[in-house]
């Protein structure tokens, strides 16, 4: 009887254990697959057929469904983020690569490369209910967390687009340094960091008045200047720091988000693509795209503390608490 | 003879090798800038060449300068060891060494005082170089550096003890350039120092095999394990072995009936 209540218990233990770890999600563009990930154990956990060609990720606010864009099959589906099952699809329109979800979870913004679109979709509805004109090649996309602006960042027009949520229409364009590739707001909306990948750099812009705050240049010992190209941007919530994947650069540099200075630069795999914070931010996880696994960064002391094998070209990257 | 002879002829040895190290400045300082020439100029411009791949103890990307890191430490303590054994020759030539012999203590025990002497000093010159380092932004985890301290001592006793064996085949200082040639250089560049085996097997599968039995290599993955808090099982066992075969014929090489003292008429 003791025997058996201590079994329970231990099986208890593990169960719960097993509840409050973490999982990390990475859509593997060449093996069609999504990867889960246990972050803490370090650990590869499985890898799940998914669709052609997986890129854009995103998580709903409640962790409960995954959104990934297949965009080989011309959608976003929506995934069960404990069954991995399919549970429908959103009208992406074609080749869907980047798409960003609003805090609320009920709207998504997705880049429709080819056609210079942004695609808005009703989420419950599954329904496209309005396609906005921006520049040629839009790709990077992101909405602001008060839900003021939906901001599309065109690779070929060298330009950002503010858009407004309510009437869908844009409001204001913003030139910044060529081939902008990802761009990201600050927790407060007060500021829009963007990536550009030709240029080697991350402008800053007021939210406000969409005005250039500052231009961030990266400089890497041994490392010539071509190879430094800014992809993924992200800012914690305190906007103490900002973590920039510079690409086939093989780094994150760790910005000072109030004095915009470089404070580090860390060593991940190669061509880091896209990032994520686990959800209390302390760490941060790195895709990258070459090396075939993910960087594990840990914020406290600004280390890189493991890099784990996932499968080729991963892409995307959400974490599930 | 008790206990105190033993301790009084063994701290007598290692407090004059400490001591002529610590008064030696030149000898300090250039015991420190060959390593970190090493790693301030060539792991500096290599750093972009050579991509490595992970492989234990290291769970993520590393920069050339944080894997040559243990490599370097055992190159201090390579060259100490033949330091050492240049050391052994010259006494021998200046006769200090006939005083030493004739201490009524065994042999093998005032070799290995004279070893663990030599041992000491460059673990002296091992953690000054990781302090240095350490500036460098080369970090290990902190028990790492703990972990070091017996590693280094069997590392540092094997490599000593080659250096022993070697001074007791060499018979005047001049030969001193030889065992640079033919020792020191194919051990360092023929080993896991510089290059993982799995770089070197793709341009030679015989020079990763002559790399991974070279008793350097062991050492210096030894080293390696142990400043990321990781033990190398079989990298210990083929480092004690190696001493043991090395004191052996060291202690052999000093016998004066029987080793190479003999033949050179004595120590």
């Amino acid at each position: 009887m003791i025997k058996k209540t201590c079994l329970s218990i231990t099986i208890g233990l593990l169960c719960l254990g097993k509840a409050s770890a973490e999982s990390v999600f990475v859509t593997l563009e060449n093996d069609n697959a999504l990867a889960v990930v246990d972050p803490i154990a370090g650990k590869l956990i499985k890898k799940i057929p998914i669709g052609q060609r997986p890129r854009g990720i995103a998580i709903s606010p409640d962790f409960k469904y995954l959104y990934i864009a297949t965009s080989d099959d011309n959608t976003i589906k929506i995934i069960d983020a404990v069954t991995f099952k399919e549970l429908g699809h959103l009208p992406s329109g074609k080749d869907p690569e980047t798409f960003a979800l609003n805090a609320a979870g009920n709207r998504i913004y997705v880049s429709n490369e080819d056609d210079s679109l942004v695609t808005v979709i009703d989420v419950a509805k599954k329904k496209a209910i309005k396609q906005i004109k921006v520049g040629v090649e839009p790709e990077g996309i992101t909405v602001s967390p008060d839900n003021r602006w939906l901001v599309s960042a065109s690779e070929t027009t060298n330009m950002v687009h503010w858009i407004d949520t309510k009437t869908n229409t844009i409001i204001e364009n913003t030139l910044v340094d060529p081939r902008p590739r990802a761009v990201s707001f600050t927790a407060d909306s007060q500021q829009l960091w963007v990536s550009s990948e030709m240029a080697g750099s991350v402008m800053v812009l007021d939210a406000n008045n969409q005005k250039l705050l500052k231009t961030i240049k990266f400089e890497i010992s041994g490392i010539t200047a071509d190879k430094i190209q800014p992809v993924g941007v992200i800012i914690d919530k305190q906007r103490q720091r900002a973590y920039v994947a510079l690409g086939p650069a093989n780094r994150v540099a760790v910005i000072n988000a109030q004095t915009f200075e470089v404070e580090k630069i860390l060593l991940v795999g190669q061509r880091v693509w896209n990032l994520a914070f686990s959800p209390d931010q302390k760490r941060l996880y790195t895709t990258n795209g070459t090396s075939n696994d993910i960087s594990i960064i840990d914020i406290d002391s600004q280390t890189v503390t493991k890099s784990i094998g996932v499968g080729t070209y991963p892409w995307g990257v959400a974490v599930k608490p | 003879m008790n206990f105190l002879h033993y301790w009084r002829a063994m701290s007598g040895i290692i407090g004059r090798e400490l001591w002529r190290f610590i008064t030696q400045r030149e000898r300090f300082i250039s015991a420190l800038v060959r390593p970190l020439i090493w790693l301030f100029v060539f792991a500096a411009g290599f750093r972009a060449a050579l991509g490595l791949a992970i492989t234990p103890p290291y769970e993520t990307y590393i920069l050339y300068e944080v894997y040559i890191t243990p490599g370097l430490i055992g190159m201090i303590q390579l060259f100490n060891g033949m330091q050492s054994s240049l050391s052994m020759v010259y006494d021998r030539e200046m006769g200090s060494m006939r005083i030493l012999m004739v201490c009524p203590l065994p042999r093998w025990f005032l070799l290995l005082s004279k070893l663990l002497a030599g041992t000491f000093v460059s673990i002296l010159q091992v953690y000054v170089f990781l302090a240095i380092a350490w500036f460098y932004d080369i970090h290990a985890p902190w028990q790492g550096y703990l972990w070091i301290m017996p590693t280094l001592m069997l590392s540092g006793l094997m490599l000593g003890a080659l250096g022993l064996l070697m001074s007791s085949f060499i018979k005047q200082l001049e030969n001193f350039a030889g065992v640079m040639n033919f020792v020191i250089f194919p051990m360092f560049f023929m080993s896991t120092a510089l290059y993982p085996l799995w770089k070197m097997k793709e341009s030679s599968a015989l020079l990763a095999n002559l790399a991974e039995y070279n008793p350097f290599s062991q050492a210096v993955e030894l080293i390696r394990f142990a400043l990321y808090g990781q033990f190398d099982q079989q990298a210990f066992f083929y480092t004690l072995g190696a001493f043991m075969v090395f004191m052996a014929a060291a202690i052999v090489g000093y016998n004066p009936s029987k080793g190479m003292m003999s033949k050179k008429g004595g120590a």
